[in-house]
């Protein structure tokens, strides 16, 4: 089982050391790569120079500070990372590296994990299928006909596949969640504020935050740690304390309040999704846990409020790939309008362009009061929804997706119902609260099924402590066809 | 001048562009500093990487904050960054972060002193106007773009290139915009006269013109006379001083009125003012209506300004300079004109007041600083804040004469030698012999001989001729070789030749 933990415990005791892992998995990418395309980007140099350095300083003996020394990760595609490219899974950035570090990938630096390589994913993180890649579909571990989701895809079938114990992924409106229930993996989406977005290339600045894959709730906590916490750079993260989530995670979850909106469990929603979440809250309540139900009125609203809000500010976000500065510009333009015309016509792809105009639409002088402002309004009338159902429950529970992956080009002539997959997700990122999603069993088609949890802010503690119960009583030990273990090789 | 045309009313609105004296860009740490090579000062976030986010300057914060206060405007407490969306080279982010509908200060008021010109050019009649602020509100700049003129490719092929350079990108600026109500090009130069001496004042800003930052640009349009609606305006641009623009909106204003009763109509369009040929001509690149997508910016948090900040902000500030210019009138018992001119600048009122409180003679040390001083420094282009003859100094002048110990006369050849500095008074008096003679038994005795020397006039004066009088008083001074006290010489002459 490809996780920190069992990595840490083997080059604590020396079975594998931490440039022959970082060579291991950069092996093991290569090869599976081609089945999955999952990673735009493999760094087999600078992965062996940071194993070796971190050889150099030392081993570390289950201090909880050096967790990570040593363990490889892989990182979404928009996170920058100095050295790799950062094309976001867009031709316009093609070849563009940028000249700094995020935060979160300075912090992994600094806690010694080892960066393998940057992760496919939907042009701007626009997509809930991967398909929207500039550089190709990413292809689900579980089956390769299907989706992985998105827009983190490669990052959620990269851990999906063994090739890394954690990734970084992005959301802005269930991004990670959505892949990490399609690929039978856990996912979080932390409160709007929790991780620095330095360096996370902007898409919905409002709804935008780093989200972390790994295989279980603990390895999340580990990562979480590390990554968190108020950043001078960017004036959205907050200064609130990190707390030792994995010490925290620990302990029965005799009494936490679970709330079901109903509501949300009706139309829609796949038949085996629903028994499948279903059970998983009947495993809570044996242990312990009360399921009270709740009601979300304005819940609705959310994928119409979701895509007014992020398409407003992508289409300003996307706004400075115009070819002047970076990445590409048209060659073939005579004026400056028709370079940033030619441009940004060949530079995006169609989903983006859709966006930008669809964002700026809803600003236009004239329809911002009808759109952009209204949903504002109800975006104000969410949070006072998950207000009000905070005063009853701990965390609400559904679903992660209406369905399981889907099959490739399925939902590509129909955004409409592309949207609607993340018509769970969306709200998290809207009101600004974690989400995290974790497995709760397969279909009958052999696909994973995902269930959600959602709490209050700063609340990452509560969520991943009853994710952790959960699967110390479930575990999910089904493993996709497309699978390596690091260590058996 | 064609504003006292009476048929036709002038309408003048201002945009003021004021760069905030911060040592950093207003959303990164990059340096404000001028001169340097093209893009040097320039970091992921001002030169709009993907990824990179603001993090507001809270120095520039404060200097706006000065401004506002300097000129009498209320902060609001809360108070929301914007994105200001729109294509440009120079513009790196694809928007410009400003303050839209909740700026830093709105709906404010001040009271500029205004006057009008004679023929000459010469301010005439003084009067308090009030004016309507709409808005101060904080921005960050753009960068420059430069073009390579047709045919001077450095590249070497036939293209010409443009380049961007993004130095400037990020400084922070505080735009001011007023409500339509200037009523001639004058008021508009009072004003910004008035804004400028406020921002430097309280180092806001060190708003020059001439260097750019400060930048004007003007609404101006005519109306006749008792019409309520307003005609239609142009936008006047490139007004590098304060001189130029008010004869840029003198030519638009007449340009209206010509075009207007012959028939024509105005055209709404930005105008560049060309100081060569004194006319204005459109902007080359013709404006498209702009819609510019403003929408609250979600990378910055609003910006609260607490009324304890405000507060202490207020309370670091000098005495603000109207303020000044009225105590001075109060205290000092300056006129209007003399107290605005010595609060014309925060160290020319500071140097001003230490002379007249060191003399106690504030008059004298009115005169002095506006008069002598002042042009000594002009001769030798030197400001008030580099004076040599420090204010002290320029007091223990005003004080010799005062106890007569030299004379007014002797005190203006003495300022000039104390200004090659580090010289007293006292050094020169002593060093050039110019002591006066106070001492009544050596004055009386070359009245003596004076009157002795001159017999004739002695027996015309006695005879009635009393005009002598003047001739003795200089004849004594001569004698005494000007170092006579001229007050002691008057009294005890006029006793002499009466005995
Ligand atoms: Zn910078």
């Amino acid at each position: 089982m490809n996780n920190i933990e069992t990595l840490r415990q083997a080059i604590d005791d020396n079975s594998i050391t931490v440039p022959k892992l970082a060579e291991a998995t950069i092996n093991h990418a290569k090869k599976l790569n081609p089945q999955l395309n999952a990673f735009l980007q493999l760094d087999r140099d600078g992965a062996l120079s940071q194993a070796e350095a971190t050889t150099l300083n030392g081993r570390s003996n289950g201090d909880a500070d050096k967790v990570f020394r040593g363990i490889p990760i892989a990182i979404k595609d928009n996170i920058c990372v100095r050295g790799l490219q950062a094309t976001c899974g867009s031709h316009i950035l093609r070849g563009y590296h940028p000249q700094y570090d995020a935060t979160v990938t300075t912090r992994l630096r600094e806690a010694g994990a080892v960066i393998i390589g940057k992760t496919n994913c939907d042009e701007f993180a626009m997509g809930s299928s991967n398909e929207n890649s500039a550089y190709g579909a990413v292809r689900n571990p579980f089956d390769l006909e299907r989706v992985p989701g998105g827009s983190s895809g490669g990052s959620a079938a990269a851990v999906a596949a063994g090739i890394v114990p954690v990734a970084l992924g992005s959301e802005t409106g269930g991004s990670v969640r959505q892949p990490a229930a399609f690929c039978g993996i856990a996912g979080l989406k932390p409160t709007y504020g929790r991780i620095s977005r330095y360096g996370l290339v902007a898409f919905g600045s409002s709804l935008d935050q780093v989200g972390i894959f790994a295989t279980n709730a603990r390895d999340i906590a580990h990562t979480l740690r590390v990554i968190a916490g108020r950043d001078a750079r960017d004036a959205t993260s907050a200064d609130v304390e990190v707390p030792d989530y994995a010490a925290q995670i620990e302990g029965d979850i005799q009494g936490a309040r679970i709330g079901v909106p109903r509501l949300l469990f009706g139309e829609g929603l796949d038949a085996e999704v629903r028994a499948k979440t279903e059970a998983a809250l009947n495993v809570f309540r044996d242990l312990g846990a009360e399921v009270v139900d709740i009601e979300l009125p304005h819940a609705k609203y959310a994928i119409a409020v979701y895509y007014i809000l992020a398409t407003a500010e992508a289409s300003s976000n996307l706004a400075r790939y115009d070819g002047v500065r970076y990445g590409v510009r048209s060659e073939s333009a005579m004026t400056l309008k028709d370079m940033y015309r030619r441009t940004r016509d060949e530079g995006f792809g169609a989903e983006v362009k859709r966006r930008i105009m669809l964002g700026t639409y809803v600003l236009s002088s004239g329809y911002y009061d009808a759109y952009y402002r209204k949903a504002q309004q109800v975006r104000a009338l969410l949070r006072r929804d998950y207000e009000r159902a905070f005063e009853q429950c701990d965390v609400i529970f559904t679903p992660t997706t209406p369905s399981t992956a889907f099959r490739l080009n399925e939902k590509t002539d129909d955004p409409l119902a592309m949207y609607l997959s993340d018509i769970y997700t969306a709200t998290a990122n809207l009101v600004g609260t974690p989400g995290l999603s974790i497995p709760c069993g397969m279909s009958s088609e052999n696909l994973p099924i995902g269930m959600q949890l959602v709490g209050r802010h700063w609340s990452e503690s509560v969520l991943l402590k009853l994710a952790h119960a959960y699967e110390q009583v479930q575990p999910f030990t089904h493993r996709p066809s497309v699978y390596a273990d690091v260590l058996k090789s | 001048m064609v504003t006292s045309n009476s048929a036709w009313e002038t309408i003048i609105g201002l945009e003021i562009h004021a760069q905030l004296s911060t040592d950093t860009k207003i959303f990164c740490a990059c340096s404000t500093q001028t001169g340097c090579e093209p893009n040097a000062n320039t970091c992921p976030v001002c030169l709009g990487l993907p990824g990179a986010l603001p993090v507001l300057n809270t120095r520039a914060v404060e200097l706006a904050a000065r401004a506002a206060l300097a000129l009498g405007l209320k902060i609001n407490e809360r108070s929301v960054f914007a994105r200001k969306n729109y294509f440009y080279p120079d513009l790196p982010k694809g928007y410009q972060i400003s303050q839209y509908d909740e700026p830093f200060s709105e709906h404010g008021e001040l009271t500029i002193m205004t006057a009008t010109r004679d023929e000459a050019g010469h301010a005439r009649d003084w009067q308090p106007k009030r004016i309507g602020i709409t808005r101060l509100h904080l921005e960050e700049d753009a960068g420059k773009n430069m073009h390579e003129p047709q045919g001077s490719a450095a590249t070497g092929d036939d293209n010409n290139y443009s380049y961007v350079d993004l130095n400037r990108a990020g400084t922070p600026l505080a735009e001011i915009v007023t409500e339509p109500d200037f009523r001639s090009s004058w008021e508009a130069y009072d004003y910004v006269n008035h804004v400028r001496r406020a921002l430097q004042w309280v180092d806001a800003s060190d708003a020059d013109m001439e260097k750019g930052n400060l930048r004007c640009e003007a609404n101006v349009s005519v109306r006749r006379k008792g019409a309520t609606e307003f005609g239609t305006k142009v936008e006047l641009k490139n007004l590098n001083s304060v001189r130029f623009m008010q004869r840029a909106i003198d030519y638009e204003v007449e340009r209206h009125i010509k075009l207007i009763e012959a028939g024509g109509r105005i055209v709404q369009q930005t105008l560049l003012w060309d100081e060569r040929t004194n006319t204005t001509r459109p902007m080359r690149s013709k404006e498209e209506a702009h819609d510019y997508r403003y929408f609250p910016e979600p990378d910055l948090q609003p910006l609260i300004v607490s009324p304890e900040f405000i507060e202490a902000t207020r309370h670091a500030m000098p005495e603000l300079p109207d303020a000044r210019r009225d105590r001075f009138m109060r205290d000092y018992e300056l006129s209007f004109n003399d107290a605005s001119q010595l609060t014309a600048e925060l160290a020319l009122a500071d140097y001003y007041e230490r002379a007249a409180r060191s003399s106690n003679n504030p008059r004298a040390a009115a005169n002095w600083v506006r008069g002598d001083l002042a042009r000594e420094l002009e001769t030798r282009n030197l400001n008030i804040a580099q004076s040599p003859v420090s204010a002290e100094h320029l007091a223990a002048l005003i004080t010799a004469i005062d106890t007569n110990r030299i004379n007014g006369k002797q005190a203006k050849d003495v300022l000039p030698l104390m200004m090659t500095g580090g010289v007293t008074v006292d050094e020169i008096i002593k060093s050039r012999g110019l002591e006066q003679v106070s001492d009544t038994g050596e004055i009386e005795r070359i009245i003596i001989e004076t009157i002795a020397a001159n017999p004739k006039q002695f027996e015309q004066y006695k005879a009635g001729k009393e005009a002598l009088f003047g001739f003795f008083v200089g004849a004594v001074i001569k004698q005494s070789q000007g170092k006579a006290n001229p007050k002691l010489v008057n009294e005890m002459l006029r006793a002499k030749l009466a005995e």
